[in-house]
């Protein structure tokens, strides 16, 4: 039997399957459901300081080239996320919760709250590609990406991992960054910034206009940013970007990732695709002679 | 099942002074008590039942914010976005069938009143509404079966809330098989007179969507969601439920009383 347990930073993990943020994690109910179905953590949804409506419909569309959404971080504000978490705590899941904030004294203090909830680390949402003041230019900022997670670092005892955005230059400069800013571990990558129009209306789908494309086609990007940022970095790296099944996760793991995320592929999936992905990576990893996916971690830096 | 058309709209029926329904051309399957993803270009994108199934589709559309009243406005030719069909369907079991719907709650279930007398069965549909003015497909329940009226302010029919009068019928007959959709807490004295009689329930829900498609969580109900586990539960489902007729989201996804 390959060993499928792996950890990042402290956080100890079943299987190196987690829910993504963004999907299904605005309700503690949905949460333990997810990790009920067999994913090794969960990622809240990314929560501000205050409650937050996000942007009018239609917020989603699926393409062929993935899903393109801009729904504008609605979140209940983190005063309220506590009962969810409490109720996700309740089916015993792993959590990791996510935040977001217009400075770094805002993450901060939702961080701090956020932490104080007993989750098990932080992920800092510094790069949704569509909503201003909330990620965009801290994204972009690698000075900022630095002293963000410094900030939050400074607030809370448990690990954070600062999650980055592809649509930069060099993704591992910002992630060379983010550890000079004490980070326990990357999370790469988020959306890359997309739109799609609708020739019959003239207009883009998206009321937001543009948004951030998910799912198999930015899978490359996110292997290639795992794989550079690997190279550079001496924490922890989980990847996440276009994963559906063991396959596709072992490339990030080769990569040099410890653990992956999975959002769009619960789309064609269900929820069985986390338990899908492990099974298949415990087999191609037996097939390959490993024992275990930590033994995997990394291995295509020859 | 194409993902996303533009569709133009063929027709538009007025069917009480709050409620249009808008007749389209749509290839894609759909079964009674299923939604679309309903795009309202400039407005929003908002979930409707199918309230015509068959080659010119239907949704029935309640004029109740910004986006419907702007949608009220549109005409013949305009062009709307669709994405669908969604979500489970009635299920047509039963001989003797009490449908049992509150206001726009008519338009989820009519496809579904149709399809039962259809296939054989025994329908008798009680429809409430505030006035008589704003009672909703009578006439097509009527051309399907039997049908009961209240109103809350007595215009036409039994003077009070539809739960009461369906109280009546099943008090009266033996019913096998109840559907009901409408404002959640009529739906919930509807599900616990249900119960009451154990008599098989199935209730079509309605909350807050954004993607339609089971990630946002948008929807959800304790731990299930109304795009893709419903929007049709059964009173065994909601049992299990906290917040069924007690508590729905905001579009933040606070907890707010239902």
């Amino acid at each position: 039997m390959v060993d499928l347990r792996t950890e990042i930073a402290g956080v100890r993990l079943r299987n190196p399957t987690m829910l993504a943020s963004g999907f299904l994690d605005e309700t503690g109910g949905s949460m333990a459901r997810v990790y009920e179905a067999g994913a090794g953590a969960v990622v809240t949804k990314s929560i501000g300081p205050k409650p937050r409506e996000g942007y009018p419909n239609p917020t989603i569309v699926e393409l062929d080239a993935g899903l393109l959404n801009a729904v504008g971080l609605p979140n209940p504000g983190i005063v309220e996320y506590a009962q969810e978490v409490k109720r996700a705590q309740k089916g015993g899941a792993v959590i990791i919760g996510s935040v977001f904030g217009k400075d770094a004294d805002e993450y901060a203090s939702v961080a701090a709250k956020m932490a104080s909830y007993g989750v098990q680390a932080i992920e800092l949402n510094l790069s949704c590609p569509h909503v201003k003041g909330a990620g965009t230019e801290i994204a972009q900022d690698a000075g900022a990406v630095r002293d963000f997670t410094r900030a939050v670092k400074d607030a809370v005892s448990v690990p954070v991992f600062p999650k980055l955005s592809p649509n930069v230059q060099d993704i591992a400069s910002f992630a060379v960054a983010a550890e000079e800013g004490g980070a326990d571990g990357i999370v790469a990558i988020n959306t890359v910034k997309a739109m799609a129009i609708v020739p019959e209306l003239k207009m883009p789908f998206l009321a937001n206009k543009f948004g951030g494309l998910s799912g198999p086609a930015i899978r490359p990007i996110g292997v290639r940013a795992v794989y550079d940022i690997c190279e550079k970095v001496h924490i922890p790296v989980v990847g996440v970007g276009g994963v559906g099944s063991g396959r596709d996760a072992l490339e990030y793991i080769m990569a040099g990732a410890c653990a992956v995320q999975v959002g769009t592929a619960i789309i064609p999936k269900g929820l069985a695709v986390f338990e899908e992905i492990t099974k298949e990576m415990a087999s191609l990893l037996e097939d390959a002679g490993f024992g275990s996916v930590s033994e995997a971690i990394g291995v295509a830096h020859a | 099942m194409p993902k996303f058309e533009v569709v133009p709209i063929l027709e538009l029926v007025r069917e009480t002074p709050t409620t249009m329904t808008y007749r389209f051309r749509g290839d894609f399957g759909g079964q009674p008590g299923q939604f679309l993803m309903v795009w309202i270009p400039r407005y929003d994108e908002l979930p409707m039942a199918l309230s015509y199934l068959g080659a010119v589709k239907g949704i029935t559309v309640h004029d109740y914010g910004d986006a419907t009243h702007a949608f009220a406005a549109f005409s013949a030719g305009d062009r709307i976005g669709i994405r669908g069909p969604y979500g489970n369907a009635f299920r047509l079991e039963g001989e003797k069938v009490l449908a049992v719907g509150g206001g726009s709650g008519m338009a989820s279930m009519i496809a579904a009143i149709e399809a039962f007398a259809q296939q054989g069965a025994q329908v008798v549909t009680a429809a409430g509404a505030k006035t008589a003015a704003e009672l909703l497909f009578v006439e097509r329940a009527n051309a399907s079966g039997e049908v009961h009226i209240a109103t809350d302010d007595g215009s036409r029919g039994f003077a009070g809330f539809v739960p009461a009068l369906a109280e009546k019928l099943v008090d009266r007959e033996k019913f096998d098989q109840i559907l009901t959709c409408g404002p959640e807490r009529m739906m919930k004295a509807v599900v616990d007179l249900a119960k009451a009689h154990t008599i098989p329930i199935q209730a079509s829900l309605e909350r807050y969507m954004k993607c339609g498609i089971g990630i946002c969580d948008a929807c959800s109900l304790d731990d299930r969601l109304v795009c893709m586990d419903g929007p049709i539960f059964t009173a065994e489902q909601l049992d299990g439920f906290e917040e069924f007729g007690k508590f729905r989201r905001d579009k933040s996804g606070r907890r707010i009383p239902a």
